[in-house]
């Protein structure tokens, strides 16, 4: 698995212009929006979730082009002759992403407390563990989802098919709670969902109780995670 | 299976059936490939070759038949660091080094003394002097050595190779039959598709195919013995020939 890890991280290392982009852009993303509501109270309202908006988001689109690229350049299936499990082979994926996204999310947290100024009632570091697991939900979203993708065009368009699905009913726009009977039972089937609730609790409690967000969180990774090896076959048509 | 057949034959097919979509792409196909020899598949494109090299590999879903490769059912996890394989587009990264890809790989294949076995490889397909390039640099003919360094690893006993020399040069050509020859004689079982018909000449045996079915199965020499003809070319269009007029 560690293998696997590594190598995906070195062909990161000889891409350094996706590297950049994953660490730079949701620092600019919050630094324009900060700009945009001139500092006001409504951006430290809404900056915390959007923390956990942004992982999401580039994790589920990174992971689902590069094993859809894995799968078409005969890779995966040379691997598959080769003595590697699925499950080290989706893990190795999981865990190089997870360490981009844990960098990203780092810095960004950094940057919403300190220079942007963001008080939150709980402390900084559940922040940004939430904001990981997030990230790692679009890992494992991703890694799924490519199994039903020919081209590098219909991976992308899973992102408003699954994610912007998940946006709209995650809380933000509408609490939860507020909306009709069934949306808000769809709503909780939503991996989204859960992670604006936890941030939400970090943000607003001193001492947050996150278990049960992070507990259906990390449900949701293990599941995706699983029923993405699943769709690795040995033997094709 | 015989006892003896199983001592000589690295690979035996019986009554293969393989269907893809709705078109039966090999049906009651039998072959055997043996043991330390390079047998040659040859065939138009679209004869079945790269199905039929799956289908040893274990990749291939079968509808039907039975494959033994080294004496196990093919595709089975313990001939996973046993037989090496090579894809006719280069199954590599391109946006790893050489020695990176194989270094990977090496470590897949868990390989003890890694460093040694990639520079051994890269030596074999002739790319010490571009090991630390970008493999997205490379040019056509030096990726596909780069795919067939990482079959090589670990030294398997049985290398499916599918069109692996496509788009080189005869110089390269010529240096990876010469390689290929020393692995036979070291014992190594290849089983190498063409499409190049003078390549046949270079090879042990010959299995032709034809629209999925098996045409001719022997030595060049009696291939070119039973067509009366003097060279690949004549004789595969001997054998080809009869079927084509019939069916108009």
């Amino acid at each position: 698995m560690i293998a696997t890890t590594q190598r995906v991280l070195r062909q990161l290392k000889h891409d350094k212009r996706t590297l950049a982009l994953i660490f730079v852009v949701p620092c600019v993303l919050l630094s324009l929006l900060w700009w945009i509501y001139d500092g006001g109270p409504f951006f430290a309202t809404i900056a915390p979730s959007l923390l956990v908006l942004f992982p999401v988001i580039i994790m589920f689109l990174i992971t689902s082009i590069t094993t859809l690229r894995e799968r078409s350049s005969g890779t995966l299936e040379r691997l598959l002759t080769m003595p590697l499990s699925k499950l080290s082979f989706i893990g190795g994926y999981a865990l190089a992403f997870g360490i981009l996204a844990t960098v990203q999310a780092v810095l960004a947290s950094l940057l919403l407390v300190g220079p942007l100024g963001v008080d939150t009632a709980g402390p900084v570091w559940m922040l940004t563990g939430v904001a990981i697991l997030d990230a790692l939900v679009g890992v494992a979203l991703g890694l799924f989802v490519s199994a039903f993708a020919r081209t590098e065009f219909q991976a992308v368009q899973f992102f408003p098919a699954l994610i912007l699905p998940q946006f709209l009913l995650c809380g933000l726009l509408v609490p939860r709670d507020e909306m009709p009977r069934a949306l808000e039972l769809f709503s909780n089937v939503l991996p989204l969902s859960h992670a604006i609730d936890a941030i939400e609790e970090v943000a607003t409690n001193t001492s947050p109780a996150l278990w049960p967000q992070v507990a259906a969180l990390i449900g949701f990774i293990t599941l995706f995670l699983i029923l993405g090896a699943a769709t690795l076959r040995r033997k094709t048509p | 299976m015989t006892e003896e057949s199983a001592a000589t034959s690295a690979v035996t097919i019986t009554g293969l059936r393989v269907v893809r979509g709705i078109r039966t792409v090999l049906s009651d196909f039998n072959a055997s490939f043996p043991r330390g020899r390079i047998t040659g598949l040859l065939g138009p494109s679209g004869s079945g070759k790269t199905t039929l090299l799956r289908c040893v590999l274990g990749v291939q879903i079968v509808a039907d038949g039975k494959i033994t490769v080294l004496g196990q059912a093919a595709g089975s996890p313990r001939l996973r660091d046993r037989v090496g394989y090579v894809s006719q587009t280069p199954s590599v990264y391109s946006d790893l080094t050489v020695i990176e890809n194989l270094a990977y790989f090496a470590r897949v294949l868990g390989i003890r003394d890694r460093h040694e076995a990639v520079a051994q490889v890269v030596e074999q397909v002739d790319l010490t002097d571009h090991a630390n390039h970008l493999v997205a640099n490379l040019s056509g003919g030096q990726r596909a050595r780069v795919s067939l360094a990482a079959a090589l690893l670990g030294e398997p006993e049985l290398l499916v190779l599918d069109e692996p020399t496509v788009g080189l040069d005869p110089v390269l050509r010529e240096s990876l039959w010469t390689l290929f020859a020393d692995l036979a004689r070291a014992g190594r079982t290849l089983i190498v598709s063409s499409h190049v018909m003078d390549e046949a000449i270079r090879c042990d045996e010959l299995v032709l195919l034809r629209d999925g079915e098996l045409v001719f199965s022997d030595t060049p020499t009696a291939l070119l013995a039973q067509t009366g003809t003097t060279n690949a070319d004549e004789a595969f269009l001997a054998l080809l020939q009869p079927r084509a007029q019939g069916e108009q």
